[in-house]
């Protein structure tokens, strides 16, 4: 996928005159937060699972290599092969090969944000394989040619209607005036033409939420049992990860589960959480002949050490872009790239460079809710702050704004200057602005008067109010 | 690519300001992973007597939308999965798993139910199967796959009737995998996972549609459990 992070306003304003969009967010912005909030609610020792969670992958990010090598170990033990790819280029072709070396005409997808990170569909498809997405939401916006808008809910920016109007186009053979205004038609439609597409695929290609070190398993979790289907019926299991996914134990790994339902949909358990371990067994009757782990490093390697390591223990839940005003306002897409939201205001920069995306740690109130609803404790809003200095240390934020920044600097550097000019402007913006008692427009500030108004000061500052009431003080 | 793993695993290093791990720390972590020291295991579960963990299992499995069925024997269990599918209307024609599990239960007593064991086709409407745990914490079953109990039986038949022993009823994940490391320990005291671990907590679901729950997205439409609350710890 084309990022179009640089285009971030544009792509806000878009969205906002978007009453699809709107109407969509406004329906997520009342689900997930009141689920979440009401599953908390019911597990008291949700704070302490916290703690002990970000331990554990602290743990292992300060350990990763070990980690990865014990689990290689394990997955060869099983019958499986481990493949590992630098950059999105070699992960394609990896998965590429496995996939011409069976002959695979088509594959199913479970949901994958590394596949999405890799845009692997596009690939496979200018060679000659079908990729087809399974889960309901990703396989709405595959047939629109659209990308996810969050990272749980890729079609969450959508409304029904233009779910029904893509499934008539799409679904050529079926009866034309068949009724499709409920969810629960199109949700059965899709199940009928998917089930075909699982039974007839060669390759089934799912992500991994963890990756279990001590079994070499990797495990992921679904709703609708997408997942399942696609490993269980296809010739291979082809698994895409990146190198954090790793956990020690099966210990480790429950507690890690306990969190991500929970602040990801508010559910208790997600309906589906399944272990895989190696190829089918020589008496098993089912399962896929052969397992595949693709691990990308994408640049997380080079996280490890730096500011934004922390940024490595995300189990991907969306609780950060669900609680997110901005988020909430203009939705997945304006984020130009494949993790919207807080994520991505800190994934994007470090995976694609701070010039590609340097406008999405700017798209921040800086509120804290992304960092207080996290189960993994990252501070995403410190993170976004170090890729503000570091856009403004490489000169890559606009001219007026690094000279009006060096200029309060300048002053707040040098507090009896401060307070000095500070005083004046106040009284000057004050005698000017009292007849309307604010101001419209100002010059140089035209941006920010666009969307509010500025008050006009009135009567004293708080530092000089201060001042005065020490001194009068005991 | 061996060459991209020996970078990849540089990087890491050069990245933790390190080289590789020397043996005492390889050796604090394998000694880590060999002790499945369990973190902490909430309390809903964990501090409940057998019987009411049963109870607890019933409680958050059926908020799931799962239903379930308590008989005290083997011996009623044919009953009630005939009245289960008279009562939603579903054909009498099931596949069976053929897990020894499910052996014991006299399923001869109920003549119309017209039985075929083994893997499930896509013409299967309804599908039993045995499970190795139910985890009373979030009302979830575990299935192990094996020769007996092929995975997909758990997802092509759009209603699938589990039998659940209320002696493999466990507090939690932890309970659950304790038991499936001793079921699976060799005489080497190496632990031979299943190919397949499924955790199931109700049928399946989507709310991928304007976030409405809509049941039966890929999986069972239905999922219903016959309970047989005759362990001897309940």
């Amino acid at each position: 996928m084309e990022p179009t992070s640089n285009a971030f306003k544009e792509n806000a304003h878009r969205a906002l005159a978007d009453a699809n969009l709107q109407k969509a967010l406004g329906m997520m912005r009342r689900g997930f937060p009141n689920k979440r909030a009401t599953a908390l609610a019911r597990l008291p020792e949700f704070d302490a699972l916290r703690e002990q969670a970000k331990a554990i992958k602290d743990h292992v990010l300060e350990n990763l290599d070990l980690y990865l090598e014990i689990f290689e170990q394990n997955v060869i033990a099983q019958g499986g092969q481990v493949h590992w790819c630098r950059t999105p280029q070699e992960a394609r072709e990896t998965v590429l090969a496995i996939c011409s070396r069976l002959d695979a005409k088509t594959v199913t997808k479970g949901k994958s944000m590394i596949a999405e990170e890799m845009a692997l569909n596009d690939y496979l498809e200018q060679h000659g394989v079908t990729p087809v997405e399974t889960d309901l939401g990703e396989y709405i916006i595959q047939i629109r040619k659209e990308h996810p808008s969050h990272i749980i809910a890729p079609a969450i920016h959508l409304v029904k209607e233009q779910i029904a109007e893509s499934f008539r186009q799409t679904h050529k053979g079926l009866d034309p005036a068949r009724p499709l205004e409920e969810a629960s038609a199109l949700v059965a439609e899709a199940r009928t033409v998917l089930r075909q597409k699982f039974l007839s695929a060669d390759v089934g290609i799912t992500g991994a939420n963890f990756c279990v070190a001590e079994t070499g398993s990797t495990v992921i979790v679904t709703n609708e049992g997408n997942g399942d289907l696609t490993q269980t019926v296809t010739k291979a299991h082809i698994v895409m990860a990146s190198l954090e996914k790793l956990v020690p134990t099966l210990e480790d790994l429950s507690t890690l589960l306990r969190l991500l339902a929970r602040s990801a949909t508010g559910q208790e358990f997600s309906t589906y959480t399944t272990l895989s371990t190696g190829p089918r067994r020589a008496d098993d009757t089912d399962g896929p002949g052969e397992y595949h782990v693709v691990f990308l490093d994408n640049g997380r390697s080079a996280m490890l050490g730096t500011e934004f390591q922390d940024m490595l223990r995300c189990i991907r839940c969306g609780a950060c872009m669900n609680h997110c005003p901005v988020y909430g306002t203009v939705g997945g897409h304006a984020y130009g790239w494949v993790y919207p939201g807080p994520i991505g205001a800190v994934l994007t920069p470090t995976l694609l460079g701070v010039d590609k995306a340097g406008h999405l740690p700017n798209a921040s109130t800086f509120c804290g809710r992304c960092e207080s609803v996290c189960p993994m404790k990252i501070p995403l809003p410190r993170m976004m702050r170090h890729w503000r200095e570091h856009e403004f240390e490489r000169k890559l934020s606009p001219a007026p704004y690094r000279y009006g920044l060096k200029a309060w600097a300048f002053l707040a550097t040098r507090p009896p200057l401060y307070r000095f000019t500070a005083a004046v402007a106040s009284r000057v913006l004050g005698w000017i602005g009292a007849p309307h008692g604010r101001f419209r427009s100002l010059p140089l500030a035209g941006g920010w008067t666009q969307g509010r108004d500025l008050p006009a000061p009135e009567g004293r500052s708080f530092m000089s109010l201060w001042a005065e009431r020490r001194k009068a003080g005991p | 690519m061996s060459e991209a793993r020996a970078q990849i695993l540089g990087a890491i290093r050069r990245s933790l300001k390190r080289g590789p791990l020397d043996a005492p720390q390889r050796a604090e972590i394998a000694a880590r992973l060999a002790a499945h020291d369990r973190n902490l295991v909430p309390a809903r579960a964990a501090s409940l007597d057998h019987a009411g963990q049963v109870d607890l299992f019933q409680r958050m499995a059926e908020e799931v939308e799962t239903t379930l069925t308590r008989v005290a024997s083997a011996a009623e269990v044919p009953a009630a999965v005939a009245d289960y599918l008279s009562q939603k209307n579903l054909p009498a024609r099931l596949v069976m798993t053929p897990d020894p599990q499910l052996d014991d239960i006299p399923w001869g007593t109920r003549p119309m139910l017209e039985i075929r064991r083994g893997r499930a086709e896509v013409t299967d409407q309804v599908g039993i199967t045995g499970c190795f745990a139910g985890i009373a914490e979030t009302g979830t079953l575990m299935l192990i796959s094996g020769p007996e109990s092929p995975t997909r039986n758990n997802f092509l038949p759009d209603t699938h009737i589990i039998v659940l022993r209320g002696e493999q009823v466990a507090a939690s994940y932890e309970e659950g995998w304790s038991r499936l490391r001793a079921a699976r320990r060799a005489a080497d005291g190496n632990v031979d996972l299943p190919r397949t671990v499924n955790f199931i907590t109700g049928p399946s679901r989507t709310a991928d549609i304007e976030q409405r729950l809509e049941l039966g997205a890929h999986g069972p439409r239905r999922l219903h459990i016959v309970l047989v609350d005759d362990g001897p710890a309940s």
